[in-house]
């Protein structure tokens, strides 16, 4: 058996990682999978840079983050896998919820209305020369960022100038809510239910709505680990993948959530975890429960395929946002830390259909078109 | 308290450093170590409210702050946005820094210094948070280790003291009858010691 120690941060789409882990798949692949749990993301990178880790699950734009050296010392981190899409949720305060709602949205309205409400709220506090709200998201480097960031601008919001965005760490979340200090946030499951539930917050969006079968985490390793270890990252994706497939199956959530509740590995309620699992989500204190289309897709639509136009979509996304300025050379480097290549050698054995192509154009809630051959043209947005 | 040659420890002593950690006797630790090397102008940081504003009152030329604490990804957005602190921060951004930056995830600190800032004018104070985190942390375990042996102990007395009452053993054969137990069952006597406490209870 080859042992290999995988750093996660405990949130719903862990599931992935755990059940391939306690539910034999790596086992099946001769592999046995020590998860370590973290406390941050920054940990998860510097431990998996200097090789504590051998992989880790990982946000997404993580890998292109590192690869691009930004922030940080550059180590080329590759994601030969996916671990899902979605799983996240935008939130809002109570008091800002009540707020919208004067405007004219309601309990479950799309993303379009959503946004027109808090446009509206944002102007009258403008014009009672309020200063900005302030929203919460995990890591600069991350799908909750570019996805708030996205749903803002697409309805008039200027991210950094309307509102300011700040790093919240999910536990720490509840008690920034209470103390006031944010209003907002973008996060994943099981932390909006949390909130929801501690009577804090009402879920107005998921991020799935904003952008359907938008990615969130990878799988993440060193890109020269990848090359020292072909077979064990080839036998590791293969685990991941029936893992997800046993995930998805409702049948399975159940247990699913049983496991994913003990301590070592999220430590909350089941019944908060199966919320997500389900796509059947509570939205506010009050109890309001909405079916959220496609809300996390473990194994379904492509879930795991790494595919190469996500990491360019968060390219475009650092340099909109300015997180980086634009090189020639970037984006080619960028897409290169997405590994489509060492996905569909591993699964070749399993004989499962997979996409013909390593890119694909991606739709957004505002009907806006990202065509990752041309570049050119979503830049200038 | 060590003095140092004037040269360059002069004007060192005028960095500032920040200590993020919430463990109480650590940072003690570390803050003490800093200011007998030479570098008075350490703050400690133990409320995580509002952390950002504080690091951007306090401007520090260098933050260290424990693996631990969640709060280190709110840190890592300084480096996005530039505009929200006077001087720009990084992490270590050399590949020349790799050995800096094994030895402190590895004692479990992460570092930060202003940019521009001489690596080799913060390195001994990088090597100073290393040792003195790897120190607490084995003072922490040995802390743990003997905590543990006296517990041991305590309860091992206790159910001597029950067997040679009940049993009208001497101590040293209630000992001999748990560790003949302990040994037939792949159990250690502080195991067996534990049950005929527990046992005890349950029976009373």
């Amino acid at each position: 058996m080859t042992r290999l120690i995988i750093g996660f941060i405990p949130l719903l789409d862990c599931a992935t990682l755990v059940a391939a882990a306690e539910r034999g798949f790596a086992a099946e692949e001769g592999l046995e999978l020590t998860l370590v749990r973290e406390t941050s993301w920054a940990n998860i990178r510097d431990r998996l840079i200097v090789g504590q880790f051998d992989a880790a699950h990982m946000l997404g734009p993580m890998a292109v983050a590192s690869t691009l050296g930004i922030g940080h010392v550059r180590v080329p981190i590759i994601a030969p896998c996916a671990l899902g899409l979605g799983g996240n949720a935008i939130a809002v305060s109570v008091r800002l919820w009540e707020q919208m709602r004067r405007e004219g949205t309601a309990s479950g309205s799309p993303p379009r209305i959503q946004g027109v409400a808090l446009k509206r709220v944002l102007a009258a506090r403008l014009r009672e020369d309020l200063g900005p709200l302030t929203f919460g998201m995990v890591y600069p480097f991350s799908c909750h960022n570019y996805e708030l960031r996205y749903w803002l601008a697409a309805s008039g919001v200027d991210p950094d100038r309307d509102v300011r965005l700040v790093v919240i760490p999910p536990p720490l979340l509840g008690d920034a809510m209470r103390a006031g200090q944010i209003d907002g946030f973008c996060v994943g499951e099981p932390w909006s239910s949390a909130a929801v539930d501690s009577g804090l917050s009402v879920i107005i969006s998921s991020t799935a709505a904003i952008w359907p079968l938008s990615p969130e985490k990878v799988l993440g390793c060193r890109a020269e680990w990848a090359e020292g270890h072909r077979a064990e990252l080839a036998a590791l994706i293969r685990a991941l993948y029936r893992a997800a497939l046993w995930c998805e199956r409702p049948e399975n959530h159940a247990e699913l959530a049983m496991l994913l509740s003990e301590p070592r590995h999220v430590g909350i309620s089941p019944d908060l975890l199966r919320r997500g699992l389900s796509a059947r989500l509570t939205l506010t204190p009050g109890g309001e429960v909405e079916e959220l289309t496609d809300f996390y897709l473990p194994s379904s639509h492509w879930a795991m395929f790494p595919w190469k136009s996500h990491a360019l979509w968060f390219y475009t996304q650092m340099v909109r946002w300015r997180q980086l300025e634009l090189v020639a050379e970037h984006p080619a480097l960028a897409t290169g830390s997405y590994r489509p290549d060492i996905y569909r050698a591993a699964l070749a054995p399993l004989g499962v259909e997979l996409p013909r192509e390593d890119a694909k154009i991606e739709v957004f809630f505002d009907n806006r078109v990202f065509d990752p051959s041309d570049l050119v043209s979503w830049l200038g947005r | 308290m060590a003095v140092a040659p004037p040269s360059r420890r002069m004007s060192d002593s005028g960095l500032h450093i920040l200590l993020i950690d919430q463990n109480v006797a650590r940072a003690s630790v570390l803050e003490e170590g800093l200011k007998d090397a030479g570098y008075p102008q350490v703050t400690v940081v133990r409320d995580m409210q509002n952390l950002l504003r504080r690091i951007v009152d306090e401007d520090p030329d260098v933050i260290f702050i424990d693996l631990e604490n969640p709060n280190r990804d709110v840190l890592e957005q300084m480096f996005q946005v530039s505009r929200c602190v006077r001087r720009p921060i990084a992490m270590f951004v050399d590949r020349s820094d790799s050995d800096m930056i094994k030895a402190a995830v590895e004692a479990g600190v992460g570092a930060y210094i202003v940019d521009g800032l001489k690596k080799e004018r913060v390195k001994a104070i990088l090597d100073m948070a290393v040792s003195r985190f790897n120190a607490f942390s084995e003072l922490r375990e040995e802390l743990e280790r003997a905590r543990l042996a006296l517990s041991e102990r305590k309860i091992l007395e206790r159910a001597k003291g029950i067997l040679m009452r009940q049993k009208g053993l001497t101590e040293e054969a209630a000992y001999g009858v748990m560790r003949k137990a302990a040994m037939n069952e792949g159990r250690r006597v502080a195991e067996i010691a534990q049950a005929v406490v527990t046992a005890t209870e349950l029976l009373k």
